[in-house]
């Protein structure tokens, strides 16, 4: 599946500046996993080491959906969709 | 002169410059504020406060400048007002409310931290500013930013109370209404902000405009005759002010300011939308994001964040002060609404509402302590959410312009008799 990764400023050392990527997979987890392949270094910033999880801070979205509402991590994604790595927002 | 060392991770401690950075580039934590409290220390004083002007920069060096204010000089210390009748109506023996419904210029206390990111993002350079708001801080931004003469892009969900949507459009900024609730304005906003060199106020200014928020506890602590409260309740949404009031105790007692802090931190959320309290009732160190009910379904629209940034950061407050928290249903958010008005002339909007609510059950729970002193956080106005009470407030009588009219229908029966005796005697 080939998925469409929006990165955020953040993680843009990462990417020589690119903020848009395309990845392939069919969970969350592997589309971050061959993000990783393709940027070394994502994954550890994105996720905790030692638990492999998403860290607290850092949000993605399926097509706009948070993961979290949907199966984090083993969510199932399709050919054309959008994941967007957000860090968290102040209220407003 | 300016005190601050730079920026600091609050989860990994990974140190970064002072410039418009707002998250880790190693673990996503937010970045807070550093100061030299040293060096601050040996400055103010609670003389040197006193004799300052009354707004929020009297504060300013435990404020992110490096240069002067150039923002909000007229914002910030609002009333403290001892609430006795309230007190009684609750059976309390000393309650206060902090109103931030009456501050300048947009009457919320979002007109604590804009001026902050305001001026913050003046120093960097930045010509347009912008936001993603639930109404209040996009009516701050808009009028503070006109003033400044800057450019403004304000995002708001599209369903928003016209008093908050008129409250922006009044200063001509471009408004933008996104269809998605403010989870999903904010979402878009970090998207949007990563892609063009704009000063987002609750985005890439947000270490600058969350240290705004302590004015609210340092103003709190001088206003009770430079005390903290036994009690403090405050209203969560995206988690900003609540950790910043108890930091701002903390800073003043670093600064000897005051004593020892012993207040317990209260957080009060709606029950159509309570990620914090969830979490905090089942112990949770992080906050599961939640769906808010549908706007049809919720009287409160200013606290209707699911995915509240600074979430952890209100657990742990709670958590090291002994504190607790609680949501209030539709029912009870108006209720008090319409008690603060009849007891005490202050009109606040939903969240002032569900924070007294939230006090009048954590007081009913024992969690509060009558015979200790307690602040209720007023965080906003409630002419802006008319659409909250207007059907459940009564109407005007009618009457004919007559006084035979007015006896008979707004004194009732027998009322003109009883008025010509009275006349008459």
């Amino acid at each position: 599946m080939a998925v469409t990764v929006l990165i955020p400023t953040p993680l843009q050392r990462l990417t020589s500046g690119v903020g848009e990527a395309m990845v392939s997979g069919s969970t969350v987890g592997e589309i971050i996993g061959d993000l990783d392949r393709q940027y070394p270094g994502v994954r550890d910033r994105l996720c905790n080491p030692e638990t492999g999880r998403l860290r607290r801070f850092a949000n993605v979205y399926l097509n706009s959906e948070d993961i979290r509402h949907l199966q984090n991590e083993e969510t199932l994604v399709k050919d054309g969709d959008e994941l967007s790595i957000v860090p968290a927002v102040a209220g407003g | 002169m300016s005190f601050v060392r730079g920026l600091k991770c609050k989860e990994c401690g990974q140190e970064y410059p002072k410039e418009a950075l707002y998250v880790c580039e190693y673990c996503f934590g937010p970045l807070e504020v550093e100061y030299d409290y040293a060096a601050v220390a040996g400055q103010i004083s609670r003389d040197v406060i006193a004799r300052r002007p009354q707004n929020l920069w009297r504060y300013r060096e435990l404020l992110p400048l490096d240069g002067d204010p150039t923002d909000g000089l007229n914002s910030g210390f609002t009333p403290l007002v001892r609430a006795d009748k309230l007190a009684r109506v609750l059976g309390v023996r000393e309650l206060w409310i902090k109103n931030d419904g009456v501050n300048f210029p947009t009457l919320s206390y979002k007109d604590r931290v804009v001026p902050v990111a305001m001026s913050k993002a003046k120093e960097l350079g930045f010509d347009t500013v912008g936001c993603a708001s639930t109404g209040n801080l996009a009516n701050s931004v808009s009028a503070h930013g006109a003033k400044a003469g800057l450019r403004r892009f304000l995002f708001i969900p599209h369903d928003l109370e016209l008093g908050k949507v008129v409250g922006s459009l009044i200063y001509q900024p471009t408004l933008v209404a996104v269809n998605g609730n403010y989870d999903d304005v904010n979402r878009l906003c970090s998207e949007i902000a990563s892609k063009y060199r704009w000063a987002f106020v609750n985005v890439n200014m947000r270490p600058y405009y969350t240290e705004g928020a302590k004015t609210y506890g340092f103003e709190v602590a001088e206003q009770l005759g430079w005390r903290t409260p036994d009690h403090l309740v405050c209203p969560v949404a995206g988690g900003t002010i609540l950790p910043k009031i108890y930091k701002a105790f903390q800073e003043f007692e670093r600064m000897e300011l005051i004593g020892p802090v012993r207040t317990r931190i209260f957080a009060a959320q709606a029950a159509t939308c309570a990620p914090v309290v969830r979490a905090m009732h089942s112990g949770q160190d992080f906050v599961p994001p939640v769906k808010p009910a549908p706007l049809s379904e919720s009287v409160d629209t200013s606290l209707r964040i699911g995915n509240p940034a600074d979430g952890p950061y209100v657990l742990e407050a709670l958590r090291e002060t002994g504190g607790w928290a609680d949501m209030a249903t539709n029912d009870e958010i108006v209720d008090a609404i319409r008690l603060l008005a009849a007891t005490e002339g202050i009109w606040t909007e939903t969240a002032g509402g569900t924070t007294l609510a939230v006090t009048r059950k954590l007081i009913a729970a024992g969690k509060i302590d009558p015979n200790g002193s307690t602040v209720v956080c007023i965080t906003g106005n409630g002419l802006k959410t008319i659409e909250a009470v207007q059907h459940r407030i009564g109407a005007p009588m009618q009457i004919a312009a007559s006084l035979k009219s007015f006896e008979q229908v707004v004194l009732g029966g027998g009322a003109s008799e009883r008025a010509a005796a009275g006349v008459a005697g």
